[in-house]
């Protein structure tokens, strides 16, 4: 405040750091780039635009590089350097990581899926949709103030729920969308309410500030700071498709094309137990108390019907790969959300956290993987049912053998080795914290989870019915197969790779 | 007894817990020029007995290097971090206690390969098969060789999907479901013991055994070592099996191809008694004497239980199935190992790691026996193989009718075969077990399993005079006698079966120091 002219730009014009702040702005600048690029092309150079975003969120992924050496902060307050609404630490770059490339993965698989559709998809449209999610996907683990928090969560999901309707005259698509888009606003509106009340009692919207004041909330506002913690935990609940805030999963995965249906299984997860963990960890730990024994609960809650329904889908029913896909990954959810719950009770809380973001990288690659196998047996058996899977062994050995190996790695067996360690990992979070009961809960539901991998990995080895025929592998589908095999067995081989997340800080 | 470079004896070590792996990749890839056989079956199963052969070799160079006067040290070790942040280390090494598992493991493994080399059993490509015998073979050493208890886990949950294969590929009737048994039990078990060992782990601050056993529980509260024994005690004896967790074992056993049968029996069994032994007994030794005196009774309990299963199975009309009812004296003869392992006292864990090594000899001999049995006459019933009078197998096969009443009386415990000092060890130590142990109680359950013994030679007797014996029909046809091969695959099993009963001191002269050092706190 010493020299009288610049000072004043400087006290009212925030500094930003592009570089910083480069991975989702890329994302949503080739989006953009796309949708206006979508009126020129012609129609038969429309792949274009798809190669064009899958190298632009690649640029995306790359740009993480730069950012490694340090935290950046920027869109700090001017007063304040320390108080940001946009921050890249370590926790920000392996979760706009694991967003982006699997943005990627999900990518490569809609190449392949919207030429199969032969423009019953309209292109232009669905890139600019998928880039504008994955751009809000990937600003929300760097948000460090309730205002962005919800921008980016609904960046991310608003596009989310017309990628899921886009299915031109496909009821069950639309009747998807539908009932993805009026839960997923409700919990909005109820996090929304959330937050105001949070700002009423604490007057500030940045996390760390929240988390000084909301200790010493006037009396008279202790009721509505409680209301506002449990509306906000509500509404980011439902993200993450944890129990009773499931119901819309199977029903949208299978009405939306199936990669979307795989995006939305990890980055609809990484947004959900994100938005989360910058909640309670960052903003609200002095509520430990409050959030602590309704995440355990919840993590029980949700692993348990989702494995449950996972068990029920029977092999021969319509789409019942992509259900059960998609009552797996609400089961793996819950897992995800033990290591949260152990944070109210452990001593360590950055340490429990690296268990969920170690488990949800290994958890992105190999459902990736699962899904990309899934559309390439989509290509011929366009209903997509377990028992297509039969004899896969024969007729495609490779994705087989992969298939198998990626279940394995969801169900947490040698030789998927990584999803083991994973696993034992988030035990470890759990009985470190004195959570034996959510433990307990936690074994016997791997073991459940356990039954359907393991029924639907035995089926692809079966001999054939029939002839056995040949999938074309076209090159999108072997890249991201090829690329999440490499991942997990890789990941397999040097388990730290993702395992040291759970002993370094993160913030 | 040979003095070999601690480098190399490293690499051993390594290669045999590696070694199988590669050999799995290996097999599922086209078999290479000059190497390619008369047909890709003939290839690839004759690398399966190369990769187990180089196996067995390297297992009995490590014998013949382990240094035979230090048993109780730490042979052969490597120490490297694998998982910094799980605090897991690739940490091998062998002492007195594992190096017999362990070359009972190869020999075992190299067998059931030449066995199918030659009589493949019916089911989908022999690739597959290799590929799982040998990632099964993998996972079996690594558990006797590794020394941190991540990796014990891991290793231990290593042999389920390939045993699970076997089963549900290449077994017999009501295969897929006894598969499904088979792994769901072992799992639930597993996942359990799994929580139980990061207890241990977290609440002491390492998963590596050897520290753990130096500390002999010492930095574990009582009540945080009385939860992880009993965590880690049901996933171990879900796998040994102890009474009432029993339940998945007649039913894979019957299913089960005859190699299946034979490494299950022979090394699967073992990892659960193995980490009763490795980890329970020096690393929680408050929260095992708890238990000790209920292990005990149920160990007894397993014993009586089997012997009576079996007498049932063996009665005329039962329908008794020859395989099941080895199945059931399996867990009789556990039943005596779980006892002598119970009473804390190095007589009996002697007793116990013996009868080990014995059953596996044995048992694996039983069940390739009823195999061929099966290959034969096409059936295990032992009610259509002996009708009314007997199958006079003495008369039709008089080889193969001499082998099997070998192996019965060696399972009864005759005096001079393997089978008998183990048990008379197990007996030996229930009659002083350890201080803090209730005498008595120890006194009524050995009065119980030497009961148990009677019953066993009742059962097996019968067994005998059924099959072997028996007039000799007229118009039955001759059955071919055992062949060249199958002689090749059981003689080993004889020998040894014959030598340990006469030369007890080789095995125990092995595990002896490592025991008491174990029980005594650590290892030095």
């Amino acid at each position: 405040m010493s020299s009288p002219a610049p000072s004043l730009a400087a006290s009212l014009v925030q500094s930003v750091d592009w570089l910083a702040i480069a991975p989702p702005t890329i994302a949503a600048v080739v989006g953009l780039a796309v949708l206006v690029a979508d009126l020129f092309v012609a129609e038969h150079r429309k792949a274009l635009l798809g190669w064009t975003s899958v190298a632009g969120l690649a640029a995306a992924t790359l740009l993480l590089l730069p950012l490694l050496d340090g935290d950046r902060s920027t869109f700090c307050l001017t007063g304040d350097a320390a108080v940001c609404s946009y921050t890249a630490d370590r926790f920000t770059l392996v979760i706009q990581f694991l967003v982006l490339g699997g943005a990627l993965l999900a990518a490569l698989l809609s190449v392949t899926a919207l030429k199969d559709a032969r423009r019953e998809l309209p292109e232009g449209e669905y890139w600019f949709l998928l880039l504008s999610s994955a751009a809000g996907a990937a600003l929300l683990p760097a948000s460090r103030d309730l205002a962005t928090l919800i921008v980016a969560l609904e960046v991310a999901s608003l596009p989310a729920f017309a990628l899921v309707g886009l299915k031109h005259g496909d009821r069950r698509s639309s009747e998807a969308a539908l009932k993805f888009f009026l839960s997923s606003v409700t919990a909005t509106a109820v996090s929304l309410m959330g937050i105001s009340f949070l700002y009423a009692s604490t007057g500030t919207l940045y996390l760390t500030q929240i988390a000084d004041r909301v200790q010493s909330v006037d009396g008279q506002l202790q009721t509505l700071a409680h209301t506002g913690v449990v509306l906000t935990l509500v509404g980011f609940a439902f993200k993450t498709a944890a129990v009773p805030f499931h119901f819309w999963v199977p029903d949208t995965y299978v009405g939306a094309p199936l990669p979307i249906a795989a995006y939305l299984s990890v980055i609809g997860k990484a947004v959900g137990f994100t938005g989360l963990i910058l909640v309670t960890v960052v903003a609200l730990p002095s509520y430990a108390d409050v959030w602590g024994p309704a995440l355990a609960a919840l993590a029980a809650l949700t692993m348990t019907v989702g494995n449950a329904g996972a068990l029920r889908q029977q092999a021969t029913r319509a789409y019942s790969a992509v259900r059960l896909l998609a009552w797996s990954s609400v089961g793996q959810a819950g897992y995800l959300l033990v290591p949260i719950a152990a944070a109210a009770y452990s001593g360590d809380a950055e340490k429990s956290i690296g268990s969920t973001v170690a488990y949800a990288l290994m958890y992105g690659a190999v459902n990736l993987g699962a899904f990309a196998v899934a559309a390439l047996v989509g290509r011929t058996k366009s209903l997509n049912r377990v028992a297509d899977y039969r004899g896969l062994y024969a007729s495609s050995p490779l994705p087989a053998l992969l298939l198998a190996f990626f279940l394995l790695c969801l169900a947490g067996l040698p030789p998927g080795i990584i999803g083991l360690f994973a696993k034992v990992t988030v035990f470890s979070a759990a009985v470190d914290a004195s959570l034996g009961w959510l433990a307990v809960v936690m074994a016997v539901n791997v073991v459940i989870a356990l039954f359907y991998y393991l029924q639907w990995t035995a089926l692809l080895f079966r001999a054939p019915e029939g002839e056995p025929e040949k999938h074309r592998v076209p090159a999108p589908l072997t890249a991201a197969i090829a690329l999440t095999g490499v991942l997990g067995i890789a990941l397999s081989g040097a388990p730290q790779l993702v395992l040291r997340f759970t002993d370094t800080g993160l913030f | 007894m040979i003095d070999i470079n601690e480098s190399v004896m490293q690499f051993l070590l390594a290669f045999v817990v590696v070694g199988p792996l590669l050999g799995a990749a290996a097999a599922l890839l086209p078999a290479p020029p000059g190497l390619k056989g008369k047909s890709p079956e003939q290839a690839v199963l004759r690398h399966g007995v190369t990769v187990t052969g180089a196996v067995l070799i390297a297992a009995i160079v490590l014998a013949l290097g382990f240094d035979h006067d230090q048993p109780s040290k730490m042979q052969a070790s490597t120490d490297i971090s694998w998982i910094p942040a799980l605090d897991v280390r690739i940490h091998l090494g062998i002492d007195g206690i594992s190096l017999p598992l362990l070359v009972l493991t190869a020999l075992l493994t190299f067998l059931c390969a030449l066995y199918s080399y030659f009589k493949m059993p019916a089911g989908p490509t022999p690739k597959a098969f290799v590929a799982l015998l040998l990632v099964l073979e993998s996972g079996m050493l690594a558990t006797f060789a590794v020394l941190d208890l991540l990796l014990f886990f891991l290793a231990f949950e290593m042999v389920l999907i390939p045993m699970y294969f076997l089963i549900a590929r290449w077994g017999g009737e009501g295969r897929s479901q006894a598969a499904w048994r088979f792994i769901l039990y072992t799992l639930l078990g597993s996942v359990v013991m799994l929580l139980g060992l990061l207890l241990i782990g977290i609440k002491a601050g390492t998963f590596d055994m050897m520290a753990l056993a130096t500390d002999n529980g010492r930095s574990l509260t009582t009540s945080v070592q009385v939860i992880a024994v009993l965590a880690i005690g049901i996933g171990l004896a879900v796998k040994t099996p102890m009474w009432p967790l029993h339940s998945w074992l007649p039913d894979a056993h019957t299913a089960a191809p005859t190699v299946g049968s034979v490494l299950l029996a022979g090394v699967l069994l073992k990892m659960g008694t193995y980490g009763f032994v490795r980890i329970l007994l020096p690393i929680a030794p408050d929260g095992f004497r708890t238990f000790a005196p209920y292990l005990a009774a149920l160990a007894v309990v397993g014993i009586i239980y089997g012997s009576l299963a079996c007498l049932a199975l063996a009665k005329q009309g039962a329908k008794g199935d020859l395989k099941r009812l080895i199945a059931y004296s399996s867990v009789g003869h556990m039943g005596f190992v779980l006892l002598g392992i119970s009473t804390m006292t190095p007589t009996g864990v002697n007793g116990a790691l013996f009868a080990n090594i014995a059953h596996g000899l044995i048992t694996g001999l039983l069940f390739f026996l009823v195999g061929a049995l099966k290959d034969r006459t096409g059936t295990t019933d032992l009610d259509t193989l002996a009708e009314e009078t007997g199958a006079a197998l003495y008369g039709r096969a008089p080889r193969l009718g001499g082998l099997l009443a070998f192996g019965a009386v060696a399972s009864l415990g005759l005096p001079g075969l393997a089978g008998f000092w183990g048990e008379m060890l197990a007996l030996f130590g229930a009659f002083r077990p350890a201080d803090g142990l209730s005498r008595p109680a120890f006194l009524t359950f050995m009065a119980i399993a030497a009961f148990g013994t009677l019953l066993t030679a009742a059962y097996l007797l019968v067994v005998v005079r059924r099959v072997c014996m028996g007039a000799l029909p007229q118009d039955v046809p001759k059955l071919t006698d055992v062949r060249s091969y199958e002689f090749a695959a059981w003689t080993p099993l004889v020998v040894l079966t014959v030598v340990a009963g006469l030369w007890p001191k080789a095995l125990l002269g092995l595990s002896d120091p490592a025991v008491q050092q174990l029980l005594a706190g650590g290892t030095r």
